[in-house]
C-alpha cells in the first residue's frame, strides 16, 4: 500500500466552477474573471472556468459566455468548461472553449435527482457531446459523482463506479475524475474503489476529486497517490460548501493539497504563495473565511 | 498490533488529550465541574486513555490550576487510564497525593523551544524528568514521554530526525513506556513524518511509539495515516 509516490501531480483547479457554483452569493463577472486570471499566474496547469448550463438551473454560472471570453488564456494552461448537453457544448465552443467536461454518476437516484434521468439516458446525452467534440478535436473530461457514497442511495458498489467510468472512457473521455461527492470516503473505501476501477480504466487516465466534508480528503488523496493516481482536483480556499450538508465543508483546499505535495517532494509547478494570495482575494470578494488550513495558519504568523 | 492483509494494524489505541492539551490552549477558563463532566463523558465513549490535567504551577498555566479538584472529582472507570502531566518531582508528588496512577513528562527536540517553553535546556529538562521517572519506578507508576517539535519548531524551523531520535531514546531509556512524537505546530507532511519515524524506529520499538499530530496546516490525518502505514 505505501509504495512510491508519483514524481509529478497535475492539480486541476475547480474553484471558479465547482467552488463558486456552491457559494450562496452570486459573484460578479469581473470578480470571476479576476479570480481565473490570478489562478493562471500560480502555475496551475488546468483551471475549470465555468459551466454552460441553463442559468435557470445554475444562476451562478449565467455569465458563462462573458467569463469565457473575458479571461486571459495563458499558453500551456487548459480552461475546461462543463457542458451537460449538445446545446451547452455548442455555446461553449462558440465562446472559445477548447476543452469540455461531462458529468456522470455512479448512482441512479443521484442522477435522477440531479439531472432528471437515468444513468443510461445521461450517457446517451453525452454521446452527442462526444461525437461533436471528436469532430471538433475538443478533448472531453468525464466526471463520475458519488464514487464513495451517495446522499440518497448511501453505499455505492465499486463495480458500479468501474462500470460507469469504463463507459465514459470508452466513449472517448481522455480522463475520468472520480468524485467523492459528499466526502464520506475514507482511505479504506478509496483504496477498494480504485482497485476495482483500475481494472477497467488505466490509472494514468484517472483523477480523484475529494470533498473534505468529513475531514478525510487529504488522507484519501494520499491513498490514491499511493495507488498510482497522479491527477487531483482541488478548489482554491476550499471554495464551495457541500450542498447536501448544511455548514459542512466541500472541496479540498488547493493550498492544503499543494502543501502536502510539496512536503512529499512531488512536483506540481504551483506557487503556493501566489495561490494563497488568490484565495485571500476571492474570500474577501465573497466576504467569507477561507476553508484552507494552510491559509489560516499563515495568517497567524 | 498484528498487521491485517491491508498492512494496517487491527487495533489503534487512541489517547484523548482534550481535557489537558485541548483545554490548556483554550482562551476561556473552564469551570472545574465542566472539566469533570467532560472527562466523565469521555470515560463512557470507550476511550482507553484520557489525559486529565497537568500538575504545573497555576502561575504558568492558569487553566490547569484546579488539577487536584479535577483529579479527585472524576469518575475512574475500570480499564481506563487517566495520566496527568508532571513537569518535575514536585508536580509528581502532588499528582500522586491527588490519586494519579500514571504520569507524563514533556521533552522537546528543539533547544530553543525547550528554553522558551520550560526555561531550561533539553539536558536540564532530562535531568528533571529523571527525578520523576526514578520516583515513579519506585511506586510502580508508568510514565509516558512526549517529544515536542518532532517535525518542526516555531523558533528553529526545521528539526533533524536524528535529534528527535536522540531525545526519544533518552526518555525511553530512563523508563518511559511510550513516547508520543508531537508535530507541535502541525507543519509536518507525510514525507517528513515517514523520515522522522524511520530515524526514531532505529532507537525505539515501534510498539512504544505514538504520534501527536496538530492539524494547523490540515495535514494531521494524512500524517497519521502515514504513521499507521509504517
Amino acid at each position: 500500500a505505501s509504495g512510491a509516490y508519483p514524481k509529478r501531480v497535475k492539480v486541476v483547479e475547480v474553484g471558479p466552477r465547482d467552488g463558486l457554483q456552491n457559494e450562496k452569493n452570486v459573484v460578479p463577472t469581473p470578480v470571476k474573471i479576476n479570480l481565473i486570471n490570478m489562478l493562471s499566474e500560480t502555475g496551475l496547469p488546468v483551471i475549470e472556468a465555468t459551466s454552460f448550463v441553463s442559468p435557470k438551473w445554475v444562476p451562478q454560472m449565467a455569465d458563462h459566455t462573458e467569463v469565457m471570453q473575458g479571461i486571459n488564456k495563458l499558453p500551456g494552461i487548459s480552461y475546461p468548461v462543463l457542458t451537460p448537453n449538445l446545446k451547452g457544448f455548442q455555446a461553449a465552443v462558440a465562446a472559445g472553449a477548447k476543452e469540455v467536461s461531462i458529468f456522470g454518476a455512479a448512482s441512479e437516484l443521484f442522477t435522477k435527482k440531479n439531472i432528471n434521468c437515468s444513468i443510461e439516458e445521461s450517457l446517451e446525452r453525452f454521446d452527442e457531446v462526444m461525437r461533436a467534440a471528436r469532430e471538433a478535436s475538443i478533448p472531453v473530461r468525464g466526471y463520475v459523482s458519488c464514487v464513495l457514497g451517495c446522499p440518497y442511495e448511501g453505499k455505492i458498489s465499486a463495480a458500479k463506479v468501474a462500470e460507469v467510468s469504463k463507459k465514459m472512457y470508452s466513449m472517448g473521455c481522455y480522463e475520468i475524475s472520480l468524485g467523492d461527492t459528499i466526502g464520506v470516503g475514507t482511505p479504506g473505501s478509496m483504496k477498494e474503489m480504485l482497485a476495482v476501477v483500475m481494472k477497467e480504466v488505466p490509472v494514468g487516465a484517472l483523477a480523484v476529486h475529494c470533498h473534505d466534508t468529513y475531514g478525510q480528503a487529504l488522507a484519501n488523496i494520499l491513498v490514491a497517490l499511493q495507488m498510482g493516481v497522479s491527477v487531483v482536483d482541488a478548489s482554491v480556499a476550499g471554495l464551495g460548501g457541500c450542498p447536501y450538508a448544511q455548514g459542512a465543508s466541500g472541496n479540498v483546499a488547493t493550498e492544503d493539497l499543494v502543501y502536502m505535495l510539496n512536503g512529499l517532494g512531488i512536483h506540481t509547478g504551483v506557487d503556493l504563495q501566489k495561490l494563497m494570495d488568490t484565495g485571500t482575494f476571492i474570500c474577501n470578494a465573497l466576504n467569507r473565511r477561507t476553508n484552507s488550513k494552510v491559509s489560516q495558519a499563515s495568517c497567524r504568523l | 498490533q498484528e498487521p491485517q492483509a491491508s498492512g494496517l494494524p487491527e487495533y489503534i489505541k487512541i489517547v484523548e488529550v482534550g481535557p489537558r492539551d485541548g483545554l490548556q490552549n483554550e482562551k476561556v477558563i473552564v469551570p472545574t465541574d465542566i472539566k469533570i463532566e467532560l472527562i466523565n463523558q469521555l470515560s463512557k465513549t470507550g476511550l482507553s486513555a484520557i489525559e486529565v490535567t497537568s500538575f504545573v504551577s497555576s502561575k504558568w498555566v492558569p487553566q490547569m490550576a484546579d488539577h487536584k479538584e479535577v483529579m479527585r472529582g472524576i469518575e475512574r472507570h475500570p480499564g481506563v487510564q487517566y495520566p496527568v502531566l508532571t513537569p518535575n518531582l514536585q508536580g509528581f508528588q502532588s499528582a500522586i497525593a491527588a490519586g494519579a496512577t500514571e504520569v507524563s513528562v514533556f521533552g522537546a527536540a528543539s533547544e530553543t523551544f525547550s528554553k522558551m517553553n520550560i526555561n531550561c535546556s533539553i539536558e536540564e529538562s532530562i535531568e528533571k524528568f529523571e527525578e520523576v521517572t526514578k520516583s515513579a519506578r519506585n511506586m510502580n507508576i508508568p510514565v509516558r514521554g512526549y517529544v515536542s517539535c518532532a517535525l518542526g519548531c516555531p523558533y528553529e524551523g526545521n528539526i533533524v530526525p536524528e535529534k528527535v531520535a536522540e531525545v526519544s531514546k533518552r526518555l525511553y531509556s530512563m523508563g518511559c513506556y511510550e513516547i508520543s512524537l508531537g508535530d507541535t505546530i502541525g507543519v509536518g507532511t507525510p514525507g517528513s513524518m515517514k523520515k522522522m519515524l524511520e530515524a526514531v524506529m532505529k532507537e525505539i520499538p515501534l510498539s512504544a511509539l505514538a504520534v501527536h499530530c496538530h492539524d494547523t496546516y490540515g495535514q494531521a490525518l494524512a500524517n497519521i495515516l502515514t504513521a499507521i502505514q509504517v
